[in-house]
């Protein structure tokens, strides 16, 4: 009898994408370890110093590698894939070491950043307590992109997993610490957005005209330290580079 | 200062392009570049130099232009009606322009995207290691009037070329190859997909352009829960209500629609071209037909310089052939031409 049964879905999954390239997948969610796996292998494969790969990307759960399938055959470099991918448990591979810890002076709430109180009703917290939850959970980079330099930033406690406003705020500006399902951006550029804005930051994620115009990588870690408006308008008169004050400290 | 070329008057999206920008993509940055490369190799062939040389991309329009030193161009992709000082010259081949004379291309005949290319080409600023706008990430912007655009070294004065360029200004069929989320979709609806008549919507820009069709949309199983995942230029992405887009070279680098298929880099410069409303169809190949159909088109890009001939001017593109004067002094069948 043939019923609609599920083929249970396995990984890693290794497969081509277009003639683009082929991307190693770890799980069909967003969890911790296969973020933490994605990071881990992005990094492995980029020791292995492949000549045939062009780039390597890392997004939430896989590690894409930019490869010329037109020019190179794809079933050769998924062997090597496979070989790599069998060689450990990547679920419980470490991070790499040599990633960044950002400590970024952000103010939350007030004018400049006006859902915080919003978002703390949403999240049953009070808004003292939000910032307690916003300002100390120690946030990864678990991928970049969107835009420019944009990170995604995870992961809070389970009570910050707000859905997206159904209302498009038209405009936040650049610096920007927004909210939902569990995660913060941080926007490089002023933008239309649906997550909340609870923080402000001079932290800048792209900044094209500088020696360094890409300050994070996936893997980074983050910190938003609450300050004061006081303390907020002092660094915003005197830190012009992009950076908001931030401190950073190399992780071992 | 170095020669350059002064744009008087330029269409409301006419940017500085090149072959784009890669690497940036684990931080965030799409590789952009011209929407129609193929034209960039063309043009290269033309002015026998290198085909990352920036060029002038024009949008719907171009624009008026005045040499200030004699420069050698080449006019590529979306065809469009141009003259030098008046005298209309031939699309798809390479000209002389004399120091202060004028260029002017005017109405688009076919096609979306039409190139102005320098011998040299353009010196612009650099952003990220290469000159080519990408707007969406504010990198460059759109050329003005009043811009003087600096143009490189020319090392060759050969000009009065032509070559018959690929077609791929109206449509027609487009090849895929299945990617990472194709097995999302069923037979059916892959079937159903691949036998659809599509046509090119007024919606779309450098980033996307949308399908139009008549009938159900292409859902795939589990739309809604899908994790957000790579997106890149040529990308077939499903939208919530079922309508494909196409993605181009301004994508973000990340999206959490499904993508049906990947379109192959040669048959992306079509859907580019395609003018609004113009019929396209999707035909899936094997990733082995994908290669193979792609590994010819790069070896036709490569030998393109093989491909170009001299200009003979074709009387019948003579727009104002009557104000030529073509009676006097023509001599007599009888007279010895040496008298």
């Amino acid at each position: 009898m043939t019923e609609n049964l599920e083929i249970p879905e396995t990984w890693p999954q290794i497969k081509t994408v277009g003639l683009a390239g082929v991307i190693v997948t770890f799980s069909g969610a967003l969890s911790e370890p296969a973020n933490r796996a994605a990071i881990a292998f992005r990094a492995a494969v980029g020791e292995m110093e492949w000549r045939d790969i062009e780039e390597i990307n890392s997004t939430l759960v896989s590690t894409f590698l930019r490869i010329n399938l037109s020019v190179h055959k794809p079933e050769p470099i998924i062997e090597r894939l496979q070989e790599l991918v069998d060689s450990k448990d990547w679920l419980s591979a470490p991070l790499p070491t040599g990633r960044t810890l950002w400590r970024v002076p952000t103010l939350f709430g007030t004018g400049r950043a006006p859902q915080l109180a919003e978002a703390a009703e949403m999240a049953g917290r009070t808004v003292e307590q939000a910032v307690t939850d916003l300002s100390t959970t120690r946030m990864r980079v678990l991928t970049i992109g969107f835009a420019p330099g944009q990170p995604y930033l995870g992961t809070l406690p389970e009570h910050w997993d707000l859905p997206r406003q159904t209302n498009i705020t038209p405009n936040v500006p650049a610096g920007s610490l927004v909210t939902a399902v569990r995660q913060f951006c941080l926007f490089p550029y002023d933008t239309p957005t649906g997550w909340r804005h609870v923080g402000a930051t001079g932290f800048l994620s792209f900044r094209p005209n500088s020696a360094h115009p890409f300050p994070l990588s996936a893997g980074d870690e983050m910190i938003f330290d609450p300050v004061s408006e006081a303390e907020f308008v002092q660094i915003e008169s005197v830190d012009h580079s992009g950076n908001g004050g931030a401190q950073t400290e190399v992780l071992g | 200062m170095s020669d350059h070329l002064i744009v008087r008057s330029i269409g409301p999206a006419a940017a500085i392009q090149d072959l784009g920008r890669p690497g940036f993509m684990s931080v965030g940055l799409t590789r952009g570049g011209a929407s129609d490369p193929t034209a960039l190799h063309e043009g290269a062939a033309l002015l026998r130099q290198a085909p990352s040389s920036a060029v002038l991309e024009m949008a719907g329009m171009g624009g008026v232009f005045e040499a200030s030193a004699e420069i050698r161009i080449a006019l590529t992709g979306a065809v469009m009606d141009a003259s030098i000082d008046g005298t209309s010259v031939q699309w798809n081949a390479s000209h002389s322009v004399p120091a202060g004379s004028i260029l002017k291309i005017g109405a688009m005949r076919q096609g979306n995207f039409g190139y102005l290319h320098v011998g040299g080409g353009f010196d612009t600023p650099s952003y990220l290691g290469t000159r080519g706008c990408h707007l969406s990430a504010g990198l460059g912007r759109l050329i003005q009037a009043g811009d003087q655009l600096p143009i490189g070294e020319d090392k060759s004065k050969d000009a009065g070329c032509q070559l018959v360029p690929e077609q791929r200004l109206d449509g027609g069929k487009i090849r895929f190859v299945r990617s990472m989320q194709s097995n999302k979709f069923d037979d059916a609806t892959m079937t159903r997909f691949t036998k659809t008549e599509f046509r090119r919507d007024p919606r779309g820009n450098r980033q996307g352009i949308r399908m139009d069709f008549v009938g159900d949309g292409f859902q795939s199983g589990g739309q809604l829960n899908i994790v957000s995942e790579v997106t890149i230029a040529g990308d077939i992405q499903i939208t919530g209500d079922g309508t494909p887009f196409v993605l181009m070279h301004e994508c973000q680098t990340t999206g959490g629609y499904p993508r049906i298929g990947m379109i192959l880099p040669c048959d992306l410069n079509k859907v580019a071209q395609a003018p609004v409303g113009s019929l396209l169809r999707f035909e899936l190949l094997t990733l082995e037909e994908g290669t193979a159909v792609q590994a010819r088109a790069n070896a036709v890009l490569s030998g393109l310089r093989k491909s170009v001939k001299p200009l003979v001017r074709d009387v019948s593109s003579i727009q104002n052939l009557l104000s030529y004067q073509l009676i006097s002094g023509a001599i007599s069948a009888k007279d010895s031409p040496l008298d």
